[in-house]
């Protein structure tokens, strides 16, 4: 890797270096994230202890606090593609959100270079709109221009194979089934290039067929890429895409290091419980 | 850890000092005034097509479709025209019904405006978590959305006044100005409401409460002479309401014999100049300054 970087010529080492200098894209510093999650109604509703609550100034108790992410820190460099693993609910998903932007940190700082995007199959769309109108305006939320998304709609409702069954592409998304809608979603997420990609589960959308099309559609979004992060309970498909792999498990970094070792321990951690 | 360089010139340094060094900036950074302006006029086809989306997806379940654009203005017109017209009989003002229905769809366009914006962030959660869009896009196309509402009802006000009998003048031009201007300060007031709305949930409950009084405030349902009748004050303060002040324009533009409470049509327009600056610019810079907080739990 040969790139040139800026203040590389200011701090070079004399002595010859045996790796090229890695460069990092994304690094995370003792992140902490809490969220607040609206648990609907519960216990505690009535009129009386929401005056009570709003009197002594406590929260009201359908908001729970979620402490997703406890102090984490690693650093991602270009050309790597990082496996992220861990049980339901560990803060993999968050830490992605946070890396992309969408989700601040409430203690420690994320840094990346330029904007990275989160590939994931819940991108909200409007149902009750039309599949092409959802592609157009899909891809102008993204930050395409006009004229690029008029070139490429026709591709993404093709990838998508949303209209091999009669034309499914000008009725409202309402209408379609959940596989149909995860699959125009993921395919309007993937028609973009992208130099930070965060993959979500992406890949277990859909049937075999599209779920082919789709593991070779992010092998080329990887190779265009300059780090992919992927969060997958398929260990098949970690293993599959990257050479490295972080474990999270309650919000803390348990383990980082070869996608091999580190998948060993899980499954010997998930195995003995 | 898995970093294994064996001469790496980044060893030793902390976190923040290898990304200080390489350049990278913090993620979900807030970029500064003049950055989120040039990325958010970059989004400007986005804001476009999800107003004109959202206009298209309201009426989309209804058998009627977008003939109630017009037919919703229509029978508010006509339901208040039925309590205020006939059955509390107003004479005291000349064509009434031109009178009411020009307050009643002025209104009506910040109105549903701040209602909509009040949820324009909470109710996109999907959308803010899933893709990173400058997130005053949400409340400044919710406000196109209303502009286009608008120009449907101001077809039947036109129609409305023209079948009561008023005469086509110069004066109607002055509507177009006194539209955008209230569409400026609508765009400040709703990103004002969006940004409150994220944080408060209650204020969903709140905000109808808030738009009838000051509906009762505007003059809308009747003569504004009533406000004469008010301590110096508050005569004084009803005149700067900037709800009024459009209303007022409006009626001095489409109505011949409309009783007004400002006399003075200079007056009017500074007021309804300043509230569009005032509050275009005071909303905007307030929303931007809660950029990366919105989409959090």
């Amino acid at each position: 890797m040969v790139d040139s970087l800026p203040g590389a010529d200011e701090a070079t080492v004399s002595l010859p270096v045996l790796t090229p200098e890695r460069i990092p894209t994304v690094v995370v510093d003792d992140a902490h994230i809490i969220y607040r999650v609206h648990q609907g109604a519960t216990g505690g509703t009535t009129p009386v202890a929401a005056l009570r609550r709003l009197v002594k100034r406590t929260n009201a108790p359908n908001v729970r606090e979620v402490h997703a992410v406890k102090g984490v820190s690693f650093t991602a460099y270009r050309g790597e593609a990082i496996g992220l693993i861990g049980s339901n609910g560990s803060g993999k998903s968050t830490i992605l959100r946070a890396i992309a932007g969408l989700l601040p940190v409430n203690r420690g700082a994320i840094h990346t270079q330029g904007q990275p995007s989160l590939l994931g199959v819940n991108a909200a769309l409007l149902n009750d709109l039309s599949g092409e109108r959802n592609v157009v305006l899909g891809c102008l939320a993204m930050g395409m221009h006009p004229d690029e998304v008029a070139k490429q709609a026709a591709g993404i409702i093709d990838f998508s194979g949303i209209n091999e069954r009669g034309d499914f592409a000008s009725l409202p998304m309402r209408t379609y089934s959940s596989g149909m809608a995860a699959r125009l979603r993921f395919s309007i997420a993937a028609a973009k290039r992208h130099d930070v990609l965060l993959i979500d589960e992406a890949l277990a959308t859909g049937d075999k067929g599209f779920r082919k099309r789709s593991e070779q559609r992010v092998r080329e979004l990887r190779e265009g890429a300059g780090t992919v992060f992927l969060v997958s309970h398929q260990l098949s498909s970690v293993r599959d895409t990257c050479e490295r792999t972080i474990w999270l498990e309650s919000g803390v970094l348990r383990m980082d290091g070869p996608t091999d070792e580190v998948i060993r321990a899980y499954e010997a951690y998930a195995n003995s419980k | 850890m898995a970093t294994t360089a064996l001469v790496d010139p980044d060893t030793g340094l902390t976190q923040a000092q290898l990304a200080a060094r390489h350049g990278l900036r913090v993620a979900g950074e807030r970029p500064t005034l003049a950055e989120y302006s040039r990325r958010l006029w970059a989004y400007r086809h986005f804001i476009a097509a999800y107003a004109n989306a959202k206009l298209v997806a309201s009426y989309s379940n209804a058998k009627l479709g977008q003939l109630w654009q017009v037919l919703t203005p229509l029978t508010n017109a006509a339901v208040y025209y039925l309590i205020f017209g006939v059955v509390l009989a107003q004479n005291s003002i000349p064509n009434f019904i031109a009178y009411l229905t020009t307050g009643l769809f002025i209104f009506n366009f910040t109105q549903s405006a701040i209602l909509a914006g009040t949820q324009s962030i909470s109710s996109n959660l999907g959308l803010i978590r899933a893709l990173h869009f400058p997130r005053a896009s949400l409340p400044l196309s919710t406000t196109i959305t209303q502009f286009q509402q608008l120009l449907a009802s101001m077809v039947v006000l036109i129609g409305i006044v023209l079948v009561t009998g008023e005469p086509i003048t110069l004066d109607w031009l002055m509507l177009v100005p006194a539209l955008l201007l209230q569409a400026v300060f609508n765009a400040g007031v709703v990103l004002l409401v969006a940004r409150l709305g994220s944080k408060a949930s209650d204020l969903k409950q709140v905000m109808p409460f808030v738009m009838r009084t000051w509906m009762y405030g505007s003059g809308v349902l009747y003569s504004v002479s009533l406000f004469e009748r008010l301590p110096g004050w508050a005569t004084t303060l009803v005149q700067f309401n900037p709800l009024l002040v459009y209303i007022e324009l409006a009626r001095y533009a489409l109505l011949e014999q409309a009783p007004l409470l400002n006399e003075s049509l200079t007056q009017l327009w500074l007021v309804a100049a300043g509230w569009a600056v005032v509050a275009g610019i005071g909303g905007y810079i307030y929303f931007w300054r809660g950029e990366q907080e919105y989409g959090r739990g």
